[in-house]
């Protein structure tokens, strides 16, 4: 923990006569600031990805956990009446919060999508929809489905297991996935930075020699490249950032409408989330700097 | 101070230097002299930790050169003034920045700034050249410049790699003069120098101790220079 935080002290408070010592490189300098900027950029959307999808799959979890559907399948004379005998049947069940039939309104509103908004339900078989919210510790589906068979031949109970599981776990792995491109992506920071800053030490050797013959140790000399590389990730990775975020901003909002793509973003606090971006960033700078600076002084001893 | 016993230095698969032994005295001016080529240079360089001896032991302030990490010989440079014949300077930094790089890298940012800066300057006779870059300078001016630069530390030992080498006549005397100053401040001297006139030039001047390299061996040269 001290040694973090002089490390930090040494990173953020710096020492503007060591960090002249080297001089500045504007190549290397740019491809940093680029690749942390574009770096940024992607992991902006990476998270956003993530993050929606893990609301998606608690969404579909948690609604579609509590509600289920029973189908009336019936003739026309006899589709009110096994309605209301399912109704009650229900109304008796234990772990039924509520149960309620859906209008003609609502189960046309279903079928627009499919049929336009022109049909007439007269027209088509539909079975009549009963929604069921369950209560807190749930039902025993299979117990209502016996009682059912049993009192209302033509009811169907459908408690979503069938295709509720593989939704959310499709969200699941597209959180995963999310997270995974994080990762990705901040290996590929480490990658480019790592270069640059063997770039950056090898283009100065001869400023090492310098420094070595002066009495300057390995680890004032790394600290000197470490901080130049680490400020540059935090500034370009800051910008990306920045940029990311507007463009996640300047996508269409969400809609029922416009389905999942258009909810790919951040809500509420968790568009503070994308601010640890520039930190890691510069974490993953000053870890691979370091790396490249040991093993480039020692091959330079 | 700076000792070596029994040194021997391979390179390339051949034996530079076998059987060396010198120990520097407090207070002393040496020449290293010997043909090019001799193994003055790395003579030189076993002297301040740059290079590690194949066979015998170096020396460096009772330490063995061999149980000294990175640090540590960083640490011993600090004692131990150099100067090059090949002067190496940050050429983006001013000559005065360059000649307080040994104490920058020391963290004494505030004597970097400092008025010894200045004197020390002056006595090199650089105060006007301060805030040129080094490829500005002339070859007398870079030898001056990394001289101070080898001292401002106050350094025990200046090792000096033939500081003449690239300088006219009057330049080269005028840095004996520098050396012969700091030789009467305490300092040991070590100069290698293939320049038998300068020698001859600062014997004149002070008891100066001559070793010469001649077949990978160091001898204490006779009085026939």
């Amino acid at each position: 923990m001290r040694q973090l935080r002089t490390l930090l002290q040494n990173l953020f408070a710096g020492d503007k006569q060591a960090d002249r010592v080297v001089p500045p490189s504007g190549f290397t300098a740019q491809l940093t600031l680029f690749a942390a900027a574009a770096m940024a950029f992607l992991a902006v959307f990476a998270l956003a990805l993530s993050l929606a999808s893990g609301r998606l799959a608690t969404r579909w979890g948690d609604e579609l956990a509590r509600t289920s559907t029973i189908r009336i399948v019936a003739p026309d004379g006899q589709r009110a009446t096994q309605t209301e005998a399912a109704l009650r049947v229900l109304q008796t069940t234990a772990g039924v919060q509520s149960a309620r039939a859906l209008t003609d309104d609502e189960q046309q509103a279903l079928l627009t999508p499919w049929f336009g908004g022109n049909i007439s339900l007269d027209d088509l078989p539909v079975p009549r929809l009963i929604e069921v919210i369950e209560a807190e510790n749930g039902f025993d589906a299979a117990g209502l489905r016996l009682r059912l068979s049993a009192e209302v031949p033509a009811a169907f109970l459908d408690d979503h297991t069938r295709w509720r599981a593989p939704l959310v776990q499709a969200a699941n792995r597209l959180r995963l996935l999310g997270w995974v491109a994080i990762v990705l992506i901040a290996a590929a920071v480490a990658a480019i930075i790592t270069l640059a800053a063997n770039a950056a030490l090898s283009a100065n050797a001869q400023v090492i020699a310098v420094l070595r013959l002066v009495g300057a140790t390995d680890h004032y000399i790394a600290d000197a490249f470490i901080r130049r590389f680490t400020i540059r990730a935090f500034l370009g990775a800051t910008t990306g950032m920045i940029a990311g975020l507007l463009a996640v901003l300047l996508l269409p909002s969400a809609a029922d409408e416009a389905g999942f793509l258009t909810g790919l973003g951040f809500q509420g606090a968790s568009w503070l989330v994308p601010l640890l971006i520039p930190i890691l960033a510069a974490g993953v700078a000053l870890i691979a700097t370091r790396f490249a600076a040991r093993k480039a002084l020692e091959a330079l001893r | 101070m700076i000792e070596l016993e029994n040194v021997a230095y391979s390179y390339g698969g051949g034996e530079l230097l076998s059987d060396v032994s010198v120990k520097l005295a407090p207070g002393s001016f040496y020449f290293l002299t010997g043909p090019s080529g001799a193994g003055k240079t790395t003579l030189l360089k076993l002297c301040y930790g740059a290079l590690l001896p194949t066979a015998g032991h170096v020396r460096l302030f009772d330490n063995d050169v061999r149980g000294l990490n990175r640090d540590d010989i960083a640490m011993v440079r600090r004692k131990v003034g150099v100067v090059h014949q090949d002067v190496q300077f940050l050429d983006h930094l001013p000559v005065a920045d360059n000649v307080a790089l040994p104490l920058t890298v020391s963290g004494r940012h505030a004597e970097a700034a400092g008025p010894d800066l200045g004197e020390l300057l002056s006595w090199v006779g650089l105060t006007n050249r301060a805030h040129a870059l080094p490829p500005e300078l002339s070859g007398g001016e870079r030898q001056r410049a990394a001289l101070a630069r080898a001292v401002i530390m106050s350094p025990d030992v200046v090792l000096a790699d033939e500081p003449t080498g690239n300088v006219d006549w009057e330049m080269s005397q005028r840095l004996l003069r520098l050396l012969l100053e700091l030789n009467k401040m305490g300092k040991t001297v070590l100069i290698a120098t293939h320049d038998l006139s300068l020698i001859r030039a600062a014997k004149s001047e002070v008891q100066a101790r001559v070793l010469r390299i001649s077949n990978r061996r160091v001898q204490l040269a006779g009085a026939d220079l």
